[in-house]
Parts: C-alpha cells; sequence; structure tokens
C-alpha cells in the first residue's frame, strides 16, 4: 500500500505539472540540441555564428534589451574583440559637464543598442506591428528552442483557400499562421567568417542556440553547480540513512 | 524519563533558570515522545517547516534586489536573474520552492486525511493546518504576481476580480485590492507589501499548529493513542535522524528540479513582460491552483436566484472552508484507513478526484473536461457532506490492536526500555 500511495503521489505531481510543458495547436518537432540534457553546454562556434545572424538580419528590428555587449565574452571572444564589436554601434551619452548629450561609440559595459528609440517608433517602422525584444524568447515560448527553429524554418506560400492579409506572411507553426515578419532566413543570406554552408536550417540552428544563450546566461554554472549539489547530497543522504539505521536499531 | 534535566555548564543552567530555553527544547525536542510505529509520510510536517524558512530566507535576499514599480519589476528580476551573483540560484530556489511548498503540505494533508489525523483531540491542530493552507495560497498568489509578467498580470486580473461577483460590495472589495480601477502600480505594490508581511503571519500560525501538536502529540497510521512508554520513543535522537533521512531525499528531488529544470513548474509567458493590451490565449494559475479553479469554471449554470459566476466563487472557497468542519463531518470513531475496510477505497476515489480536478483546471472549460469538471466538483462535495457522515455509520471497523507497541512488534516493550535507558545515559 505504502508503494502505492508513493507511486500515486508521484503520479499527481507529473500530470498536475505536465501541462504545462505541452504545447497548443500544431505538433512541433523535437530536435536535439547542445545545450540539453544534465550535462548539455551552449555551442560557442554555433553561438558565434547565431551573433553574426543576428547582427546582420535580426538587429534591425529586434532589440537584445536584456544583453550587454561585455556577455559576449560567454561566446569565446576576446576583450579586445568585444570592444571592437561594440564600437560599432553609437550610442547617447551625457549631459557632459556643457549640459549636452553626447553620441559615443558603444563600450562593453552597454547594453546592446536598439534598433528603435521607442515602440511607436518600431511599430512605424514595421507596418504597424512590434518587433517583439529576443533577449528572453527562447523561455517565453511554449515549445521553446524547437518552436523557434520551426517557426523560423515553417515560412510557406498559403494554402489554397487561405487569403494572407496584406504584409503579412503565412507560417505553419504561428498561432493564427499569419505573421508580420518576413521570412528572415534564407540559403546563403549570410556569409558565415567560420566558413559554415548557410542553409536556413543551419542559421535557424545557430540563431537559436545563440537567443537559448541569451535566454539564460548562466544554464552552464547552473548545471555545473548542480552536478556537485546533486553527488554531495547523495553521499550525505547515504550517511543520514546510515544514521537513523544505528539510532533506530535498538527499536526494530 | 526525567521532566527536569540537570543542566552541569553553569552558563546553561543560569540562563535556564530564569529563562527556561533549554528546559523547553529537551522538553519538546529532546524527551518529547513520538509513536514509534510512524511511517515516513510522518517527515513531511518537518519538510513543510524546512521549507518554510528556506523560503522566508531567499525571499528577504531577493526582496534586497528586487523593484516593486510596473516600469522595472520584470527587468530587476531579470538582473537578479542575470546580473547579481548567485541570483538566478536564490530565485530558482524561491520559485521552485513555492512548489516545493505546496507539494509537500499537499502529501502532508492527504495522510492527515488517510490515518484520519483531523480527528478528536487534533481538530484545532486540524482547523490551524486549514489557515496555513489559506495564508500559503494567498502569499503564493501574490508572490507569482511580482515578476509582472503576462501570466503574474493576467493571473491578478483574473482572481482579483472573481471578488466582484460578491453582492453589494464585490466592486468596492476589487477596488480596494487594486487600489484603483485596474491591476496597476498601487497593486503592485501592495501585493509585495503583504507578499512580504504573510509569511511571518505564516510563520506564527505554524508555531501555534507545532504547540497545538505537542499538545495532543503526533498520530500514527493505527490511530490508536499511546499508552505508555512503551508506545513511544523520544523525539531525539530518533525522529531527529528519521527526518534527517526525508530531508535528505526532499533535498535531492528540490535540488534536481533547481539545477535541471528550473522552469518545469512556471508557464513560459510569464517571461513576456506584462502587457494590459495583449491578453494570453490560456490564462492558468499556477499548478497548485487547478484543482480549485477548475471547480470555479465548473459552474457554468445560475443555481436558483444565484449567479453561475457567483456560485463558482462561492464553491471554491467553499471547497477549502468545508475542511474547517471536516472533523465533525466525519462520524467514524476509528481513525486510520487501515482498519477502515470501506474508507480505504473512498479516500482513493477522493485523491482521484482532486487530480482529476486538476487536469481539468489545465484545460480549456469545454467538452469533456467541464463535464469532467462539474462531476468531479459534485464528488467533491459529496465526499465530504454525504460519504463521511454516512460512512461512520455503516462501515464496520476491523479490530484495533490493542496498543502501538503490540502492532509494531506483536507485543513487549523491552526495546522501548532500552532505548529510553539509552536516552539517559546522554549528557
Amino acid at each position: 500500500m505504502r508503494k502505492a500511495m508513493i507511486s500515486a503521489a508521484a503520479a499527481v505531481m507529473m500530470a498536475l505539472a505536465g501541462p504545462a510543458l505541452a504545447s497548443g495547436g500544431v505538433e512541433i518537432p523535437k530536435r536535439e540540441w547542445s545545450f540539453e540534457g544534465l550535462f548539455g553546454t551552449y555551442d560557442r562556434a554555433s553561438m558565434q555564428r547565431g551573433l553574426q545572424i543576428y547582427k546582420e538580419n535580426c538587429s534591425g528590428c529586434h532589440s537584445l534589451n536584456l544583453m550587454y555587449y561585455r556577455n559576449l565574452a560567454d561566446l569565446g571572444y576576446e576583450p579586445a574583440q568585444i570592444k571592437a564589436f561594440a564600437a560599432e554601434n553609437e550610442v547617447q551619452d551625457g549631459p557632459n559637464n556643457e549640459g549636452e548629450m553626447y553620441d559615443r561609440p558603444a563600450l562593453p559595459s552597454d547594453r546592446f543598442v536598439k534598433p528603435f528609440p521607442n515602440d511607436n517608433a518600431a511599430r512605424a517602422g514595421n507596418n504597424g506591428a512590434l518587433p517583439p525584444d529576443l533577449s528572453l524568447m527562447v523561455e517565453a515560448r511554449v515549445g521553446g528552442p524547437n518552436y523557434l527553429y520551426a517557426l523560423l524554418t515553417g515560412f510557406t506560400d498559403a494554402p489554397e483557400g487561405v487569403t494572407v492579409m496584406e504584409g503579412m506572411n503565412y507560417n505553419k507553426v504561428f498561432p493564427g499562421h499569419q505573421i508580420a515578419m518576413a521570412p528572415p532566413l534564407s540559403d546563403d543570406g549570410v556569409e558565415f567568417t567560420d566558413g559554415t554552408k548557410a542553409t536556413v536550417d543551419q542559421q535557424a540552428q545557430d540563431i537559436v542556440t545563440f537567443l537559448a544563450w541569451t535566454s539564460e546566461p548562466n544554464m552552464e554554472a547552473r548545471k555545473k553547480m548542480g552536478l556537485k549539489v546533486m553527488i554531495f547530497l547523495v553521499v550525505f543522504t547515504g550517511l543520514l540513512i546510515a544514521v537513523k539505521k544505528r539510532v533506530w536499531a535498538d527499536v526494530h | 524519563m526525567n521532566t527536569a534535566p540537570q543542566w552541569k555548564n553553569p552558563v546553561i543552567r543560569w540562563v535556564d533558570e530564569r529563562l527556561p530555553v533549554f528546559t523547553y527544547m529537551d522538553h519538546e525536542y529532546g524527551q518529547f515522545p513520538m509513536p514509534k510505529n510512524l511511517n515516513y509520510f510522518w517527515n513531511f510536517g518537518a519538510l513543510a517547516s524546512i521549507i518554510l524558512v528556506t523560503m522566508i530566507v531567499t525571499g528577504i535576499v531577493l526582496a534586497m534586489q528586487y523593484t516593486p514599480h510596473v516600469d522595472y519589476a520584470f527587468n530587476s528580476v531579470e538582473r537578479i536573474m542575470r546580473d547579481v551573483n548567485y541570483g538566478w540560484l536564490v530565485r530558482y530556489i524561491h520559485m521552485n520552492g513555492g512548489s516545493m511548498f505546496f507539494i509537500v503540505v499537499y502529501i502532508h494533508m492527504f495522510r492527515g486525511l488517510y490515518y484520519g489525523s483531523y480527528k478528536a483531540p487534533r481538530e484545532l491542530l486540524w482547523i490551524l493546518g486549514v489557515v496555513i493552507l489559506l495564508l500559503m495560497m494567498a502569499t503564493a498568489f501574490m508572490g507569482y504576481v511580482l515578476p509582472w509578467g503576462q501570466m503574474s498580470y493576467w493571473g491578478a486580473t483574473v482572481i482579483t476580480n472573481l471578488f466582484s461577483a460578491i453582492p453589494l460590495v464585490g466592486n468596492w472589495i476589487v477596488t480596494l485590492l487594486w487600489g484603483g480601477f485596474a491591476v496597476d502600480n498601487a497593486t503592485l505594490n501592495r501585493f509585495f507589501a503583504l507578499h512580504y508581511l504573510m509569511p511571518f503571519v505564516l510563520f506564527a500560525v505554524v508555531a501555534l499548529h507545532v504547540v497545538a501538536l505537542h499538545m495532543t502529540k503526533s498520530s500514527n497510521p493505527d490511530g490508536i493513542e499511546m499508552k505508555g512508554p512503551q508506545d513511544s520513543v523520544p523525539f531525539h535522537p530518533y525522529f531527529t535522524a528519521k527526518d534527517a533521512v526525508g530531508t535528505g531525499f526532499f533535498l535531492l528531488f528540490f535540488a534536481f528540479f533547481v539545477f535541471f529544470a528550473p522552469n518545469f513548474f512556471g508557464e513560459p509567458d510569464n517571461y513576456i513582460e506584462a502587457n494590459p493590451l495583449v491578453t494570453p490565449a490560456h490564462i492558468v494559475p499556477e499548478w497548485y491552483f487547478l484543482p480549485f479553479y477548475a471547480i470555479l469554471r465548473s459552474i457554468t449554470f445560475d443555481v436558483l436566484f444565484i449567479p453561475a459566476k457567483l456560485m463558482g466563487v462561492i464553491l471554491m472557497f467553499g471547497s477549502i472552508m468545508i475542511l474547517f468542519i471536516l472533523p465533525w463531518l466525519d462520524t467514524a470513531k476509528v481513525r486510520s484507513a487501515k482498519y477502515r475496510p470501506i474508507y480505504k477505497y473512498v479516500f482513493w476515489i477522493f485523491f482521484i478526484d482532486c487530480i482529476a480536478l486538476g487536469w481539468v483546471g489545465s484545460q480549456p472549460p469545454e467538452g469533456a473536461a467541464l463535464i469532467i469538471g462539474q462531476l468531479g466538483t459534485f464528488y467533491y462535495f459529496i465526499h465530504f457532506l454525504v460519504v463521511m457522515p454516512v460512512l461512520g455509520k455503516i462501515e464496520t471497523p476491523l479490530p484495533l490492536p490493542a496498543s502501538i507497541a503490540e502492532s509494531v512488534t506483536g507485543g513487549g516493550g523491552g526495546a522501548s526500555a532500552g532505548a529510553a535507558a539509552a536516552k539517559m545515559e546522554k549528557p
């Protein structure tokens, strides 16, 4: 009976917590990601390619407000490279001693520069649609990386009988199938500096890996600490069981 | 068992003669008699107090970095996740700790239901437990609003709007909760203040719960009272050691989620900043509210002169309020389901009913889910209002063992006498 109760209790938790993970609507195929599993880490080369895609394809419309240029050290870049990367953008600073605002090149301590000064400007520049901030995109969507991959590779012609509104594009997985974003990736749309062939699938894989990192930059530290904590707790619990058996030996 | 320990250390003796903390601790946690037949389900009270302290400590640390303002709350949480040293760790512990608290407390409550722990003389102990559950729910609800994500905002909107169903004063109460005419900055601020306050109220009620427990002593799987030293073992070292084992397994379970699946219990939508202009497709509360949410939404029809919405609200609150009178609804004299051949199955039917309601709560209220929710809600109340009172009258319980010692060892108390002696040798 006790065993039945324990397994029933476990079943409750799974049953109750499960629906939070279930995705609605279209079936999203599961893919393999370097950052999944107990030991998963972010694929550095893929992230670097992802950064290049973000810079060349996405950053015209999508902000990355929660990231600082200094965070790029996680991708394996040297301080000098990060400084040069940041300096390609201009930020407004000030007021200076004369009380004037002035523009200066961005520093590693600055946040990623936004494409639009505010939401209204972003809508005005995008046919009334607001391109969402990408910082938390992987965590903020049901299905996470698999959904984003499916979305980015899911642009097709509208099936017969479906009229797509003006300025909208047909997408297999987007809720409602009409998305304001034009297909952002195309074969050889970028020329990767590391020579990797830039297919749409490859680019989708890379940008999603990059955005998984921006969603949770501390994931690797978390798993590394988790491993140590679990090993400690297993040993510690073993000792506690031994102690309990000794203490109770004279009662049983 | 000696009741007035002689303290050898002069400092301890000096303090104890003026403020008997050491005598108190020795009495309540040293010599305190525990039934020797307790199983591991009796660990969950201790686990709940551990997680309560964990929540308070991590919560205080988070409050040092959190900004309760609609413009900054979401980003201040992300700052904790990214730039505050070990902020991700503290926040993930707090975030998953909420779910852990409810898992532990629900198991603790189902244990009470199965073994009849709420029956005389433990009615007040049970009632204080229900008060703790209500305080936990209020605290968890307000805590979920603080990150100011989409689910925070819309969950707060849906739940606070429930109060508008109350006749006459409903709208006034909602305005009072909001501090305005919509969920806004004033709402966030008062929820933060109350979310910080209520755990300390909770802590005080937990203290009362423990005092009540120490008056009546623990119940046990056989549901018979301890009759003498042969039935019990002192709390320390026996239950400190046993609770420690449970704690070890609990921490393993807890740590797995914190480190390897920290967002398992969460909703992706809450990583989108609150936006009053965009309603999420599917507003769901945290998993621990799902059965109650299902009861709320299962009333889709007016009941006599009561509108459907008000009836749903009444039943949702009623589903917890009914627990207050459970000690008097259950007419059976025998406590433990072990000796109640029919209740044993009735308990599991009720358990499955609760799970089913939880599933319904996670689904849109339509089709099969709605019908299952209505049947589940009906049975939930039938269980308490009809089955429990009637079953106690018609069920023939199995014969109870003469004593706890007999049920454990088949008679005799030699082992326990040895245990008591071992205890006395301790300095």
